[in-house]
Protein backbone atom coordinates (compact mmCIF):
# COMPACT_ATOMS: atom_id res chain seq x y z
CA UNK A 1 0.00 0.00 0.00
CA UNK A 2 0.72 3.76 -0.61
CA UNK A 3 1.88 5.52 2.68
CA UNK A 4 1.39 8.59 1.17
CA UNK A 5 0.46 10.13 -2.48
CA UNK A 6 0.67 13.18 -4.11
CA UNK A 7 -0.74 13.85 -7.42
CA UNK A 8 -0.80 16.76 -9.43
CA UNK A 9 -1.08 19.22 -6.39
CA UNK A 10 -0.73 23.15 -7.25
CA UNK A 11 -1.45 25.80 -4.99
CA UNK A 12 -0.88 29.74 -4.69
CA UNK A 13 -0.69 32.18 -1.85
CA UNK A 14 -2.19 34.96 -4.13
CA UNK A 15 -0.24 35.42 -7.05
CA UNK A 16 3.03 33.43 -5.75
CA UNK A 17 2.72 30.28 -7.22
CA UNK A 18 4.45 27.90 -4.29
CA UNK A 19 3.49 23.99 -5.53
CA UNK A 20 3.07 24.00 -9.37
CA UNK A 21 2.07 19.98 -10.51
CA UNK A 22 3.87 18.32 -7.63
CA UNK A 23 3.41 14.36 -7.91
CA UNK A 24 5.07 11.64 -5.97
CA UNK A 25 3.96 8.99 -3.90
CA UNK A 26 5.94 7.01 -0.89
CA UNK A 27 5.57 3.31 -0.01
CA UNK A 28 4.39 2.28 3.59
CA UNK A 29 7.54 1.69 5.23
CA UNK A 30 9.94 4.12 3.28
CA UNK A 31 11.91 7.11 3.99
CA UNK A 32 11.71 9.76 1.97
CA UNK A 33 13.40 12.99 1.69
CA UNK A 34 12.04 15.62 0.83
CA UNK A 35 14.96 17.85 -0.43
CA UNK A 36 14.64 21.86 -1.27
CA UNK A 37 16.50 24.89 -1.02
CA UNK A 38 14.45 27.74 1.15
CA UNK A 39 11.58 28.38 -0.59
CA UNK A 40 10.99 25.37 -2.17
CA UNK A 41 7.08 25.21 -1.00
CA UNK A 42 8.26 22.48 1.73
CA UNK A 43 6.37 23.74 4.56
CA UNK A 44 3.49 24.09 1.99
CA UNK A 45 2.63 20.82 0.92
CA UNK A 46 3.05 19.96 5.07
CA UNK A 47 0.40 22.45 5.76
CA UNK A 48 -1.89 21.12 2.94
CA UNK A 49 -0.71 17.35 3.67
CA UNK A 50 -1.82 18.59 7.32
CA UNK A 51 -5.19 20.15 6.22
CA UNK A 52 -3.96 23.80 7.78
CA UNK A 53 -5.21 25.49 4.69
CA UNK A 54 -6.90 23.45 1.75
CA UNK A 55 -6.29 23.43 -2.59
CA UNK A 56 -8.76 22.58 -5.06
CA UNK A 57 -5.94 21.72 -7.72
CA UNK A 58 -4.70 18.20 -6.80
CA UNK A 59 -5.20 15.16 -4.69
CA UNK A 60 -3.68 13.79 -1.28
CA UNK A 61 -3.99 10.07 0.29
CA UNK A 62 -3.18 9.60 3.40
CA UNK A 63 -2.93 5.39 3.93
CA UNK A 64 -5.87 5.27 1.13
CA UNK A 65 -7.61 8.16 2.87
CA UNK A 66 -8.39 11.04 0.34
CA UNK A 67 -7.63 14.16 2.33
CA UNK A 68 -10.27 16.19 0.76
CA UNK A 69 -12.94 13.76 1.55
CA UNK A 70 -12.00 11.86 4.95
CA UNK A 71 -9.83 14.56 6.43
CA UNK A 72 -10.52 13.24 9.83
CA UNK A 73 -9.57 9.50 8.90
CA UNK A 74 -6.52 10.99 6.84
CA UNK A 75 -5.45 13.38 10.19
CA UNK A 76 -5.73 10.44 12.00
CA UNK A 77 -2.83 8.16 10.41
CA UNK A 78 -0.56 11.16 10.38
CA UNK A 79 2.08 12.17 12.89
CA UNK A 80 3.41 15.96 12.19
CA UNK A 81 6.55 17.85 13.63
CA UNK A 82 6.27 21.56 11.88
CA UNK A 83 9.25 23.44 11.25
CA UNK A 84 8.36 25.61 14.01
CA UNK A 85 8.10 24.01 17.57
CA UNK A 86 4.58 23.49 18.88
CA UNK A 87 5.92 22.47 22.73
CA UNK A 88 3.79 24.24 25.37
CA UNK A 89 7.03 25.53 26.78
CA UNK A 90 5.81 25.57 30.73
CA UNK A 91 4.53 21.58 30.75
CA UNK A 92 6.98 18.81 31.34
CA UNK A 93 7.60 16.56 28.60
CA UNK A 94 4.83 13.84 29.48
CA UNK A 95 2.23 16.51 29.96
CA UNK A 96 3.12 17.98 26.69
CA UNK A 97 2.61 14.20 25.09
CA UNK A 98 -0.60 13.59 27.51
CA UNK A 99 -2.15 17.08 26.12
CA UNK A 100 -1.74 16.12 22.86
CA UNK A 101 -2.93 12.07 23.23
CA UNK A 102 -5.97 14.03 24.55
CA UNK A 103 -6.43 16.13 21.69
CA UNK A 104 -6.67 12.70 19.63
CA UNK A 105 -9.05 11.54 22.30
CA UNK A 106 -6.82 9.50 24.19
CA UNK A 107 -6.83 9.70 28.07
CA UNK A 108 -6.24 7.20 30.77
CA UNK A 109 -4.21 3.46 30.95
CA UNK A 110 -4.50 3.52 26.99
CA UNK A 111 -2.92 7.00 27.08
CA UNK A 112 -0.23 6.56 29.28
CA UNK A 113 1.32 3.30 27.97
CA UNK A 114 1.04 4.71 24.46
CA UNK A 115 2.74 7.95 26.14
CA UNK A 116 5.58 5.68 27.87
CA UNK A 117 6.30 3.89 24.05
CA UNK A 118 6.63 6.66 22.76
CA UNK A 119 9.30 8.66 24.89
CA UNK A 120 11.05 5.15 25.25
CA UNK A 121 11.26 5.07 21.55
CA UNK A 122 12.90 8.34 21.04
CA UNK A 123 14.89 7.64 24.35
CA UNK A 124 13.23 10.45 26.23
CA UNK A 125 11.89 8.71 29.68
CA UNK A 126 14.24 9.73 31.78
CA UNK A 127 13.49 13.51 30.68
CA UNK A 128 9.41 13.06 30.78
CA UNK A 129 9.40 14.82 33.57
CA UNK A 130 11.47 18.20 32.72
CA UNK A 131 10.06 21.40 31.34
CA UNK A 132 10.16 21.31 27.79
CA UNK A 133 11.94 25.25 28.63
CA UNK A 134 14.73 23.70 30.31
CA UNK A 135 15.39 20.46 27.52
CA UNK A 136 18.39 21.34 24.65
CA UNK A 137 17.41 22.19 21.00
CA UNK A 138 17.78 18.37 20.59
CA UNK A 139 15.77 17.06 23.22
CA UNK A 140 12.82 19.22 22.45
CA UNK A 141 13.01 17.94 18.72
CA UNK A 142 13.00 14.36 20.22
CA UNK A 143 9.85 15.34 22.33
CA UNK A 144 8.28 16.53 19.43
CA UNK A 145 9.23 13.30 17.42
CA UNK A 146 7.90 11.14 20.63
CA UNK A 147 4.23 13.63 20.80
CA UNK A 148 4.09 12.41 17.02
CA UNK A 149 4.58 8.64 18.02
CA UNK A 150 1.71 8.73 20.90
CA UNK A 151 -1.71 8.18 18.52
CA UNK A 152 0.71 5.70 16.38
CA UNK A 153 0.33 7.16 12.68
CA UNK A 154 1.34 5.34 10.12
CA UNK A 155 2.82 8.04 7.94
CA UNK A 156 5.30 10.80 9.77
CA UNK A 157 6.07 14.07 8.64
CA UNK A 158 8.98 16.04 9.68
CA UNK A 159 9.66 19.64 8.14
CA UNK A 160 13.22 20.37 8.63
CA UNK A 161 13.30 19.16 12.37
CA UNK A 162 17.28 19.22 12.66
CA UNK A 163 17.28 22.62 12.08
CA UNK A 164 19.58 24.45 14.64
CA UNK A 165 20.36 21.16 15.85
CA UNK A 166 24.53 20.18 16.03
CA UNK A 167 25.98 18.00 14.24
CA UNK A 168 25.82 15.02 17.09
CA UNK A 169 22.01 16.12 17.75
CA UNK A 170 21.09 15.83 14.22
CA UNK A 171 23.05 12.48 13.16
CA UNK A 172 20.89 11.11 15.79
CA UNK A 173 17.48 12.27 15.36
CA UNK A 174 18.43 11.11 11.52
CA UNK A 175 19.00 7.81 12.56
CA UNK A 176 16.19 7.34 14.57
CA UNK A 177 13.68 8.30 12.40
CA UNK A 178 15.12 6.06 9.67
CA UNK A 179 15.30 3.08 12.27
CA UNK A 180 11.21 4.09 12.88
CA UNK A 181 10.53 3.43 9.22
CA UNK A 182 12.84 -0.01 9.44
CA UNK A 183 11.89 -1.47 12.10
CA UNK A 184 8.13 -0.04 13.06
CA UNK A 185 7.21 -0.06 8.96
CA UNK A 186 6.13 3.82 9.59
CA UNK A 187 6.31 5.51 6.62
CA UNK A 188 8.72 8.83 7.17
CA UNK A 189 8.15 12.44 4.81
CA UNK A 190 11.53 14.23 6.24
CA UNK A 191 11.87 17.88 4.40
CA UNK A 192 15.39 19.58 4.52
CA UNK A 193 17.85 21.26 2.49
CA UNK A 194 20.71 19.07 4.03
CA UNK A 195 22.25 16.31 1.93
CA UNK A 196 23.66 14.83 4.42
CA UNK A 197 20.71 13.50 6.05
CA UNK A 198 20.10 11.80 3.02
CA UNK A 199 21.17 8.32 3.10
CA UNK A 200 21.63 6.33 -0.17
CA UNK A 201 18.86 4.02 -0.16
CA UNK A 202 16.19 6.69 0.83
CA UNK A 203 13.57 7.84 -1.48
CA UNK A 204 14.26 11.32 -2.50
CA UNK A 205 12.52 13.96 -4.03
CA UNK A 206 14.17 16.99 -5.12
CA UNK A 207 11.83 20.50 -4.66
CA UNK A 208 12.58 23.76 -5.99
CA UNK A 209 10.66 26.68 -6.88
CA UNK A 210 7.23 24.63 -6.09
CA UNK A 211 8.69 22.00 -8.72
CA UNK A 212 9.70 18.45 -8.53
CA UNK A 213 12.85 18.31 -10.51
CA UNK A 214 14.06 14.79 -9.54
CA UNK A 215 12.28 11.57 -8.07
CA UNK A 216 13.83 8.69 -7.33
CA UNK A 217 16.07 6.59 -4.67
CA UNK A 218 18.91 8.70 -3.10
CA UNK A 219 21.45 6.44 -5.05
CA UNK A 220 20.40 6.99 -8.22
CA UNK A 221 19.94 10.88 -8.36
CA UNK A 222 23.30 11.28 -6.91
CA UNK A 223 25.07 9.28 -9.67
CA UNK A 224 28.35 9.56 -9.99
CA UNK A 225 28.50 13.46 -8.92
CA UNK A 226 27.63 12.63 -4.95
CA UNK A 227 24.47 13.99 -3.82
CA UNK A 228 25.63 17.51 -2.46
CA UNK A 229 27.03 18.20 -6.17
CA UNK A 230 23.64 17.07 -7.94
CA UNK A 231 21.88 19.19 -5.63
CA UNK A 232 23.29 22.58 -6.24
CA UNK A 233 23.46 21.95 -9.81
CA UNK A 234 20.17 20.84 -10.31
CA UNK A 235 18.48 23.84 -8.22
CA UNK A 236 21.31 26.00 -8.50
CA UNK A 237 20.21 26.37 -12.38
CA UNK A 238 17.83 28.64 -14.16
CA UNK A 239 14.34 27.51 -13.98
CA UNK B 1 -18.30 11.06 22.58
CA UNK B 2 -15.41 9.86 25.16
CA UNK B 3 -12.95 11.41 22.79
CA UNK B 4 -14.90 14.65 22.63
CA UNK B 5 -14.67 14.67 26.40
CA UNK B 6 -11.13 13.86 26.94
CA UNK B 7 -10.54 16.95 24.61
CA UNK B 8 -12.73 19.08 26.22
CA UNK B 9 -11.13 18.37 29.60
CA UNK B 10 -7.49 18.43 28.60
CA UNK B 11 -8.63 21.93 26.76
CA UNK B 12 -9.68 23.11 29.70
CA UNK B 13 -7.49 21.95 32.31
CA UNK B 14 -4.86 23.78 30.35
CA UNK B 15 -6.31 26.81 29.95
CA UNK B 16 -6.89 26.78 34.05
CA UNK B 17 -3.23 25.55 34.43
CA UNK B 18 -2.11 29.07 31.58
CA UNK B 19 -4.27 31.33 34.13
CA UNK B 20 -3.08 29.92 37.38
CA UNK B 21 0.07 30.90 35.81
CA UNK B 22 -0.95 34.46 35.63
CA UNK B 23 -2.52 35.22 38.65
CA UNK B 24 -1.66 38.96 37.44
CA UNK B 25 -4.35 38.24 35.09
CA UNK B 26 -6.42 37.38 37.67
CA UNK B 27 -5.76 40.05 39.67
CA UNK B 28 -6.30 42.73 36.59
CA UNK B 29 -9.48 41.14 35.85
CA UNK B 30 -11.06 41.51 39.17
CA UNK B 31 -9.75 45.18 39.67
CA UNK B 32 -11.74 46.74 36.74
CA UNK B 33 -15.10 45.95 37.56
CA UNK B 34 -14.05 46.80 41.34
CA UNK B 35 -12.60 50.08 40.21
CA UNK B 36 -15.76 50.68 38.48
CA UNK B 37 -17.79 49.85 41.22
CA UNK B 38 -16.09 51.94 44.00
CA UNK B 39 -15.00 54.79 42.18
CA UNK B 40 -17.28 55.42 39.35
CA UNK B 41 -20.34 54.39 40.74
CA UNK B 42 -19.97 56.78 43.47
CA UNK B 43 -19.97 59.48 40.77
CA UNK B 44 -22.79 58.47 39.04
CA UNK B 45 -24.57 57.90 41.54
CA UNK B 46 -26.44 61.42 41.95
CA UNK B 47 -26.67 61.01 38.39
CA UNK B 48 -28.81 58.21 38.45
CA UNK B 49 -32.48 59.27 38.56
CA UNK B 50 -34.54 56.99 40.82
CA UNK B 51 -37.20 54.92 39.47
CA UNK B 52 -37.86 51.08 40.34
CA UNK B 53 -37.71 48.91 37.22
CA UNK B 54 -37.92 44.68 36.41
CA UNK B 55 -36.32 42.99 38.05
CA UNK B 56 -36.04 45.13 40.80
CA UNK B 57 -38.94 45.84 43.60
CA UNK B 58 -37.67 48.65 45.45
CA UNK B 59 -35.52 51.50 44.80
CA UNK B 60 -32.01 50.41 44.70
CA UNK B 61 -28.25 52.54 44.72
CA UNK B 62 -26.61 52.49 41.50
CA UNK B 63 -23.92 50.21 42.69
CA UNK B 64 -26.42 47.66 43.08
CA UNK B 65 -27.69 47.80 39.51
CA UNK B 66 -24.64 48.31 37.78
CA UNK B 67 -23.58 44.77 39.39
CA UNK B 68 -24.48 42.43 36.68
CA UNK B 69 -23.20 44.83 34.20
CA UNK B 70 -19.64 44.79 35.69
CA UNK B 71 -20.15 40.77 35.03
CA UNK B 72 -20.76 41.11 31.93
CA UNK B 73 -17.12 43.09 31.74
CA UNK B 74 -15.92 40.55 33.26
CA UNK B 75 -17.37 38.05 30.71
CA UNK B 76 -16.63 40.70 27.93
CA UNK B 77 -12.76 41.46 28.50
CA UNK B 78 -12.02 38.06 29.25
CA UNK B 79 -13.89 36.59 25.92
CA UNK B 80 -11.55 39.19 23.90
CA UNK B 81 -8.79 37.95 25.85
CA UNK B 82 -8.81 34.66 25.08
CA UNK B 83 -9.04 35.37 21.35
CA UNK B 84 -5.82 37.26 21.61
CA UNK B 85 -4.26 34.42 23.01
CA UNK B 86 -5.96 32.30 19.93
CA UNK B 87 -3.87 34.80 17.87
CA UNK B 88 -0.64 34.74 20.18
CA UNK B 89 -1.27 31.02 19.96
CA UNK B 90 -1.43 31.00 16.21
CA UNK B 91 1.42 33.29 15.73
CA UNK B 92 3.46 30.51 17.90
CA UNK B 93 2.38 27.42 16.09
CA UNK B 94 0.59 26.10 18.92
CA UNK B 95 -2.59 26.18 16.90
CA UNK B 96 -1.65 24.14 14.75
CA UNK B 97 -1.56 21.62 17.15
CA UNK B 98 -5.34 22.10 17.70
CA UNK B 99 -6.30 22.38 13.94
CA UNK B 100 -4.74 19.18 12.84
CA UNK B 101 -6.30 16.66 15.64
CA UNK B 102 -8.44 14.81 13.82
CA UNK B 103 -11.57 15.13 16.31
CA UNK B 104 -13.89 17.80 14.94
CA UNK B 105 -12.70 21.07 14.36
CA UNK B 106 -15.87 23.18 15.89
CA UNK B 107 -15.71 20.73 18.49
CA UNK B 108 -12.22 21.89 19.56
CA UNK B 109 -13.14 25.53 18.57
CA UNK B 110 -15.98 25.19 21.07
CA UNK B 111 -13.85 23.68 23.75
CA UNK B 112 -11.58 26.13 23.91
CA UNK B 113 -14.51 28.96 24.38
CA UNK B 114 -15.93 26.80 27.24
CA UNK B 115 -12.01 26.94 28.64
CA UNK B 116 -11.89 30.65 28.50
CA UNK B 117 -15.77 30.87 29.63
CA UNK B 118 -14.90 28.56 32.87
CA UNK B 119 -12.11 30.69 33.69
CA UNK B 120 -14.70 33.69 32.91
CA UNK B 121 -17.33 32.64 35.33
CA UNK B 122 -14.98 31.60 38.13
CA UNK B 123 -14.03 35.20 38.16
CA UNK B 124 -17.64 36.51 38.15
CA UNK B 125 -18.25 34.84 41.22
CA UNK B 126 -15.11 36.44 43.04
CA UNK B 127 -16.19 39.82 41.84
CA UNK B 128 -19.52 38.43 42.98
CA UNK B 129 -18.16 37.69 46.55
CA UNK B 130 -16.32 40.73 46.63
CA UNK B 131 -19.16 43.02 46.08
CA UNK B 132 -21.41 40.92 48.68
CA UNK B 133 -18.85 41.62 50.91
CA UNK B 134 -18.85 45.20 50.39
CA UNK B 135 -22.74 45.00 50.95
CA UNK B 136 -23.95 44.78 47.61
CA UNK B 137 -25.86 41.42 48.13
CA UNK B 138 -28.12 39.57 46.12
CA UNK B 139 -31.25 36.84 47.22
CA UNK B 140 -29.61 33.83 47.76
CA UNK B 141 -30.60 31.71 45.04
CA UNK B 142 -30.03 34.70 42.57
CA UNK B 143 -25.91 33.12 42.80
CA UNK B 144 -27.22 29.75 41.79
CA UNK B 145 -29.41 30.98 39.09
CA UNK B 146 -27.15 33.00 37.54
CA UNK B 147 -24.32 30.35 36.85
CA UNK B 148 -26.08 29.21 33.25
CA UNK B 149 -26.44 33.19 32.51
CA UNK B 150 -22.92 33.85 33.16
CA UNK B 151 -22.18 30.05 31.05
CA UNK B 152 -23.89 31.64 28.11
CA UNK B 153 -22.74 35.08 28.11
CA UNK B 154 -19.00 33.85 28.22
CA UNK B 155 -19.91 31.30 25.59
CA UNK B 156 -21.81 33.90 23.37
CA UNK B 157 -18.14 36.59 24.06
CA UNK B 158 -15.67 33.96 23.48
CA UNK B 159 -16.83 32.85 20.09
CA UNK B 160 -17.11 37.01 19.29
CA UNK B 161 -13.48 36.52 20.72
CA UNK B 162 -13.03 33.83 18.40
CA UNK B 163 -14.76 34.79 15.12
CA UNK B 164 -12.75 38.40 15.54
CA UNK B 165 -9.30 36.35 16.19
CA UNK B 166 -9.83 34.44 12.78
CA UNK B 167 -10.23 38.45 10.97
CA UNK B 168 -7.18 39.33 12.59
CA UNK B 169 -3.93 38.46 10.60
CA UNK B 170 -1.60 39.38 13.35
CA UNK B 171 -1.08 40.67 16.82
CA UNK B 172 -0.05 44.15 15.74
CA UNK B 173 -3.35 44.60 14.60
CA UNK B 174 -5.30 43.40 17.65
CA UNK B 175 -5.36 46.20 20.44
CA UNK B 176 -6.93 48.72 17.70
CA UNK B 177 -9.82 45.97 17.07
CA UNK B 178 -10.45 45.63 20.43
CA UNK B 179 -10.88 49.13 21.70
CA UNK B 180 -13.57 49.28 19.14
CA UNK B 181 -15.22 46.10 20.16
CA UNK B 182 -15.01 46.47 23.69
CA UNK B 183 -15.53 50.15 24.58
CA UNK B 184 -18.50 50.43 22.33
CA UNK B 185 -19.73 47.23 23.21
CA UNK B 186 -19.63 48.22 26.89
CA UNK B 187 -20.72 51.90 26.71
CA UNK B 188 -23.99 51.23 24.18
CA UNK B 189 -25.39 48.24 26.22
CA UNK B 190 -27.74 48.31 29.42
CA UNK B 191 -24.14 48.02 31.77
CA UNK B 192 -24.29 51.48 32.79
CA UNK B 193 -28.07 52.61 32.37
CA UNK B 194 -31.27 51.39 31.72
CA UNK B 195 -32.67 52.09 28.60
CA UNK B 196 -35.11 54.77 29.74
CA UNK B 197 -32.31 56.36 31.01
CA UNK B 198 -30.88 56.10 27.49
CA UNK B 199 -33.78 57.00 25.97
CA UNK B 200 -33.54 60.52 27.65
CA UNK B 201 -30.80 61.33 25.90
CA UNK B 202 -31.43 59.64 22.62
CA UNK B 203 -33.70 57.71 20.98
CA UNK B 204 -30.84 56.50 18.77
CA UNK B 205 -28.72 55.37 21.80
CA UNK B 206 -31.38 53.76 23.11
CA UNK B 207 -32.38 51.63 20.01
CA UNK B 208 -28.31 50.70 19.56
CA UNK B 209 -28.44 49.67 23.47
CA UNK B 210 -31.39 47.74 22.84
CA UNK B 211 -30.03 46.04 19.78
CA UNK B 212 -26.73 45.43 21.54
CA UNK B 213 -26.60 41.70 22.20
CA UNK B 214 -23.99 42.96 25.09
CA UNK B 215 -27.09 44.55 27.48
CA UNK B 216 -29.03 40.90 26.70
CA UNK B 217 -26.57 39.61 28.09
CA UNK B 218 -26.49 41.91 31.44
CA UNK B 219 -30.25 41.73 31.62
CA UNK B 220 -30.02 38.09 31.64
CA UNK B 221 -27.69 38.26 34.44
CA UNK B 222 -29.23 41.01 36.38
CA UNK B 223 -32.67 39.48 35.90
CA UNK B 224 -31.25 35.40 36.87
CA UNK B 225 -29.57 37.41 39.99
CA UNK B 226 -32.67 38.55 41.39
CA UNK B 227 -34.00 35.00 40.62
CA UNK B 228 -36.24 35.80 37.45
CA UNK B 229 -36.14 34.79 34.12
CA UNK B 230 -35.96 36.54 31.56
CA UNK B 231 -36.88 35.00 27.80
CA UNK B 232 -36.24 37.68 25.75
CA UNK B 233 -32.74 38.16 27.08
CA UNK B 234 -32.20 34.65 26.73
CA UNK B 235 -33.37 34.57 22.82
CA UNK B 236 -31.07 37.44 21.96
CA UNK B 237 -27.55 35.53 23.61
CA UNK B 238 -28.93 32.78 22.21
CA UNK B 239 -28.95 34.22 18.96
CA UNK B 240 -26.23 36.04 19.22
CA UNK B 241 -24.15 33.01 20.42
CA UNK B 242 -24.83 31.13 17.43
CA UNK B 243 -24.29 33.80 14.83
CA UNK B 244 -20.78 34.20 16.26
CA UNK B 245 -20.43 30.45 16.65
CA UNK B 246 -20.65 30.29 13.06
CA UNK B 247 -18.63 32.90 12.42
CA UNK B 248 -15.88 31.31 14.33
CA UNK B 249 -16.23 28.40 12.62
CA UNK B 250 -16.11 29.77 9.16
CA UNK B 251 -13.29 31.93 10.12
CA UNK B 252 -11.39 28.75 10.97
CA UNK B 253 -12.40 26.88 7.96
CA UNK B 254 -9.11 25.47 6.32
CA UNK B 255 -10.51 26.44 2.78
CA UNK B 256 -10.49 29.95 3.77
CA UNK B 257 -6.81 29.38 4.16
CA UNK B 258 -6.36 31.53 7.76
CA UNK B 259 -3.93 29.39 8.85
CA UNK B 260 -1.74 30.58 5.56
CA UNK B 261 -0.76 33.47 6.87
CA UNK B 262 3.04 33.33 8.29
CA UNK B 263 3.97 32.30 11.56
N1 LIG C 1 2.09 33.22 3.83
C1 LIG C 1 2.71 33.37 2.69
N2 LIG C 1 2.35 34.34 1.85
C2 LIG C 1 2.97 34.52 0.68
N3 LIG C 1 3.96 33.75 0.22
C3 LIG C 1 4.37 32.75 1.01
C4 LIG C 1 3.78 32.51 2.28
N4 LIG C 1 4.39 31.44 2.84
C5 LIG C 1 5.31 31.06 1.96
N5 LIG C 1 5.31 31.82 0.87
C6 LIG C 1 6.19 31.67 -0.30
O1 LIG C 1 5.92 30.41 -0.89
C7 LIG C 1 7.12 29.77 -1.26
C8 LIG C 1 7.25 28.45 -0.57
O2 LIG C 1 7.39 28.66 0.82
P1 LIG C 1 7.60 27.47 1.85
O3 LIG C 1 7.58 28.06 3.20
O4 LIG C 1 6.66 26.39 1.54
O5 LIG C 1 9.08 27.01 1.50
P2 LIG C 1 10.05 26.03 2.26
O6 LIG C 1 10.53 25.04 1.26
O7 LIG C 1 9.39 25.48 3.45
O8 LIG C 1 11.24 26.97 2.66
P3 LIG C 1 12.15 27.01 3.98
O9 LIG C 1 13.30 26.09 3.73
O10 LIG C 1 12.59 28.43 4.04
O11 LIG C 1 11.33 26.61 5.13
C9 LIG C 1 8.25 30.74 -0.91
O12 LIG C 1 8.59 31.45 -2.07
C10 LIG C 1 7.63 31.65 0.10
O13 LIG C 1 8.20 32.93 0.02
MG1 LIG D 1 9.78 25.52 5.43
Amino acid sequence: MTGLKVERLGFSYGAKRALENVSFDVEQGAFCALLGPNGAGKSTLFALLTRLFTTREGRLTVMGHDIARAPRQALARIGVVFQQSTLDLDLSVRRNLRYFAALHGLAGREAETRIEAALERMAMRERADELARDLNGGHRRRTEIARALVHRPAVLLLDEPTVGLDAEARRAITAHVHDLCASDGLTALWATHLTDEVWPDDRLVILHNGRVLADGTAREIAGQEGLTERFLNLTGAPV
Amino acid sequence: MRALLTALWAIVAREALRFSRQRSRFVSALVRPLVWLVVFAAGFRAALGLSIIPPYQTYITYETYIVPGLCGMILLFNGMQSSLSLVYDREMGSMRLLLTSPLPRWWLLFSKILAGTAVSVLQCYAFLGIAAAMGITMPLMGYVYVLPALILGGVMLGALGVALSSFISQMENFAGVMNFVIFPTFFMSTALYPLWRMAESSVLLRDICAFNPFSHTVELIRFALYEQFNGMALLWTMLAGMIFLGLALWGYDPGRGLMRRRG
